[in-house]
């Protein structure tokens, strides 16, 4: 057994197990957050996606590369999304030497 | 794989019951028909393409095809029966002699008449003249385009494919097919080109409007999303690419109970080339006949004992029901 097993994907309905009020209140969030609105299902998808691939989910990357597909999303545009997130991770990380530069010019001589 | 073998195939279900037991389940089995509203008609399987999803394995090399005494029953009963909408499907429609002299008769009739063509063949000899045709007899042409772009629409259904579909659809539309106000109706179906389900249709359709008008100046009615359903030379993808557990289960896990009222078998009858009779296009390429009392050839035909009939149904008919449903109209629920 292994910790991610790609059919474990479809026991995302059963995440609201012991737990239902909340359970259902996420559901009832999740498809008002993903679905479409001003912006298209298709950029949201595009977004999801991103985001699936920066926190390394294999479920969501697994889900929502398909759900992409599905939508006729060609696979140039999925890697431009994953470039988008890598330079946000790289963007976010490079940013936050700014605290380490404030803290090394205050401590050193 | 022959019929037999898709059924065995088929029956690996897994951890989800069989189609019939999923229905059972919510009470909706047997299901039954409500009617004959359309007759679709399987014109036969030679084909000029080779299509890497054709449910029915057409191609150059078939020789099954619809003969004149088959397709005069057809018109007989379409004559004094209250049946509203006549679908020409195959193969390549065009491939059949009869194709212009039954459309002639059919348009007598004046119902909804439509004619499934991959429009390849529009461009070249001896099929050019229905263009006109197709005018003259204001058929509804539905064509099938997986995809607006054209690598990966001719992926499946091979090199230079998509050019003919755009230059055939440019002439239609030079004679009025998919121009507002016209009358002259040309849609398009849309089917994943791979091992997942098609998404929103309306998305879909929005995409291609703009992409096919914008990249090619080509104007269409409406879009279909159509599942792939597991039979014919998809399921033999499904298999050699190791995709059909997956997909089986990813249609189970997508049944919706929605879907089954509006499922197409329970008001279209299918006619298979050699006259035997069949709940859809889909059974008719397992060898599924009607059953349960009803006459399975043409030439027995009687409305009384077929417009009632219960549904011969396998796991296939999973595919029907997955996700917003899929019909040969496309979906049949709204996202």
């Amino acid at each position: 057994m292994s910790y991610y097993e790609p059919k474990d994907l479809a026991d995302f309905p059963n995440i609201g197990e012991w737990a239902a009020e909340q359970g259902n209140k996420f559901f009832e969030y999740y498809g008002a957050a993903t679905g479409a609105g001003k912006l298209t299902e298709r950029e949201k998808l595009l977004i999801a996606l991103a985001v699936a691939m920066t926190q390394n989910c294999p479920y969501c990357i697994d889900a929502y590369t398909t759900k992409c597909l599905s939508l006729g999303i060609g696979s140039e545009e999925m890697m431009e999304a994953a470039h988008v997130g890598a330079a946000m991770m790289a963007g976010v990380t490079l940013a936050h030497t700014t605290q380490m530069r404030k803290i090394i010019k205050k401590k050193e001589m | 794989m022959d019929a037999r073998e898709q059924l065995h195939v088929l029956g690996r279900t897994g951890d989800y019951p069989p189609f019939a037991g999923k229905i059972r389940e919510i009470h909706k089995h047997p299901l039954t028909a409500k009617g004959i509203d359309i007759v679709q008609i399987n014109l036969g399987k030679r084909c000029n393409l080779s299509c890497r999803h054709c449910h029915v394995e057409a191609g150059p090399e078939r020789s099954e095809v619809m003969t004149q005494p088959v397709l005069e029953k057809c018109l007989e009963i379409l004559q004094s029966s209250p049946i509203s909408t006549i679908d020409i499907t195959g193969g390549a429609p065009e491939m059949n002699p009869h194709l212009e002299w039954f459309l002639a008769g059919a348009a007598g009739l004046e119902r909804r008449l439509i004619v499934r063509s991959n429009l390849t063949l529009l461009g070249e000899e001896p099929y050019r003249h229905f263009l006109d045709v197709f005018v003259q007899n204001k058929v509804e042409i539905v064509t099938s385009l997986p995809d607006y772009v054209e690598a990966k629409s001719d992926r499946q259904r091979g090199a230079g494919v998509f050019r003919k579909i755009i230059a055939a659809m440019r002439e239609l539309n030079s004679r009025g097919y998919g121009m507002p106000g016209s009358g002259l109706v040309i849609d398009i179906v849309h089917n994943p080109v791979g091992a997942y389900l098609p998404g929103t249709q309306a998305a879909l359709e929005h995409e291609y409007r703009a992409r096919l008008l914008s990249d090619h100046g080509v104007h269409f009615n409406q879009l279909f999303c159509l599942t792939n359903l597991p039979v014919g030379r998809y399921l033999d993808y499904l298999i050699a690419s190791d995709n059909f557990e997956d997909y089986l289960s990813t249609l189970c896990q997508s049944f919706n109970p929605a879907a089954v009222d509006n499922v197409m078998c329970l008001t279209t009858l299918s006619v298979g080339w050699n006259g035997l009779l069949y709940d859809c296009d889909f059974n008719q390429m397992l060898g599924l006949t009607v059953n349960h009392g009803a006459p399975n050839n043409i030439m027995d035909f009687d409305i009384e004992k077929l417009k009632n009939r219960e549904i011969v149904i396998n796991n296939h008919c999973y595919g029907c029901v997955a996700g917003c449903g899929s019909s040969c109209q496309g979906a049949t629920t709204v996202a």
